[in-house]
């Protein structure tokens, strides 16, 4: 079953993708492409893999649709007709997945239990992460702890993106000005929407701390949370403008909490070389390594979440004002 | 089954070719980024088939079962997802610039006007007024 699931779904995503190169409607290639990830999410689902399936469809589905979306309405809708037919990449293609194709034939067959990367450290996370750790959910515990010195430098990626459009999108005070204590005009009507936004908006920051705090134990993490809180205020300021979030998210909160966040990860593991371990070794931090294990984990996702949920907002907010300036400023 | 045994990777293959071709034979910068996301996420295919073991469970520790898929690949993913998305944005960023300082996207335009500044500049240096020098459009013709 969980293969003819499997099956199916890889048709659907090489269906969608011929869509989105054929289509040259920018918009319509956004919407497939979050469609695309949408269809990626179960399948990661069915491949057992919980956490990337819960990370894709935050993301993939979400953040990075607006995103795309936000950049067409600065730079038009319609992709030009290329005016040479592209043999040369197509024969470019055709020459590259036959030689892939070629190289995979030799591939342990999908689903062996006996496949070389099952060998190595993996069974050792497995069996050993139970004593060692003390969290349930493997992934957990791999991402934090053994390979805590890995997710530090993938956070410290996110802020740095998050510095990258910062400076290449700045906002002046002036746009500001213009836009303060005003509602996205087409919003106004939407009642309905703003309505239930506005309950749904506490039940899903609850979420995003339950999966925050409940990613030891079940699917979930830092990242994860990240992007849902993250989702949740962009929900909110594309109904009430940018200038009513602003009250409450305001620009220098989220630049320190960005920064925030990489420097709590990073304390952690400086405390860590303090009481006589190595950097990012939980176990010296209690008493007991297992209970230090759980508090390292809890402090270092915090930090993820926190980064992450801020650069995400910080990067949504450069675009969505930059729209802002482009209706005031710009011909 | 010998051939179906391989079909997870053909796909990826296939996605990730369709991801290439977008990037390399399209000329709008807003669908090569979605091409290279295409590209991006059938690498994390690959990663994740690798990673799964038939009737396995995913790997969240429970005494019920004693078979997970590997959790690895999956670290390396969801992270890589996360990090894809943040330099998507500084792509997206860039690419609000260039819309901004060339008033289009479509890369043969943007290589135009450069390739047109640059003559200026150069024959401007050989003493040339600009309202003498000659457009590339010109030149065409």
């Amino acid at each position: 079953m969980e293969t003819l699931i499997d099956f199916v779904l890889l048709s659907f995503l090489v269906l969608t993708a011929l869509a989105v190169a054929k289509m040259n409607d920018l918009f319509a290639v956004v919407m497939l492409s979050g469609i695309y990830s949408l269809i990626s999410a179960s399948l990661f689902l069915d491949l057992d893999a919980v956490d990337v399936a819960f990370t894709e469809a935050s993301v993939g589905a979400g953040i990075s649709t607006l995103l795309f979306l936000a950049s067409l309405k600065l730079v038009g809708r319609y992709e030009k007709r290329t005016r040479y037919r592209p043999m040369l990449a197509l024969g470019v293609v055709l020459v590259t997945g036959t030689l892939l194709i070629y190289g995979t034939l030799d591939m342990p067959h999908f689903g062996a239990a006996d496949a070389p990367v099952h060998q190595h450290v993996a069974p050792r996370y497995l069996e050993d992460s139970k004593t060692e750790i003390g969290v349930p959910n493997v992934v957990t515990s791999v991402l934090a702890s053994y390979r805590g010195y890995d997710t530090l430098g993938e956070t410290i990626v996110v802020f740095t993106a998050g510095i990258g459009v910062t400076s290449l999108l700045r906002v002046s005070r002036r746009t500001k000005r213009e836009e303060r204590g005003k509602v996205p005009a087409d919003m106004q009507q939407q009642i309905i929407l703003r309505v239930v936004a506005k309950w749904m908006l506490p039940l899903i920051m609850v979420f995003a701390l339950y999966v925050q705090f409940h990613g030891d134990y079940g699917p979930g993490g830092g990242f994860q949370a990240g992007v849902i809180f993250a989702a949740g205020v962009i929900l909110y300021t594309m109904l009430y403008g940018l200038s009513t979030t602003r009250k409450v998210f305001r620009r220098e909160m989220l630049e320190y909490l960005a920064a925030g966040g990489v420097l709590l990860y990073a304390g952690v593991g400086l405390v860590c070389m303090f009481l006589g371990g190595n950097f990012l070794d939980y176990n010296v931090l209690r008493h007991d390594p297992v209970h230090g294990q759980h508090l390292g984990i809890l402090l270092v996702e915090l930090g993820v979440g926190i980064t992450v949920a801020t650069v995400m907002m910080t990067i949504f907010f450069k675009f969505t004002w930059r729209t802002v300036k482009h209706k005031y400023f710009v011909k | 089954m010998n051939l179906i045994g391989l079909y997870n990777y053909w796909i990826v293959v296939v996605l990730m070719m369709i991801g290439f071709y977008v990037v390399i034979a399209h000329e709008n910068l807003i669908k090569k980024l979605v091409g290279l996301s295409i590209f991006q996420t059938s690498v994390f295919f690959f990663y994740i088939s690798m990673g799964k073991i038939s009737d396995a469970t995913p790997p969240i520790l429970d005494p019920r079962f004693d078979l997970y898929s590997n959790p690895l690949p999956h670290v390396l993913i969801l992270t890589a997802i996360v990090v894809g998305i943040a330099t998507t944005a500084l792509g997206l960023a860039l690419v609000v610039r260039i819309q901004e300082s060339y008033g289009s996207i479509e890369e043969y335009e943007i290589q135009t006007q450069d390739t047109q500044d640059q003559m200026e500049s150069q024959l401007e240096a050989y003493g040339f007024r600009k309202k003498h020098v000659l457009s590339i459009q010109n030149l065409d013709e």
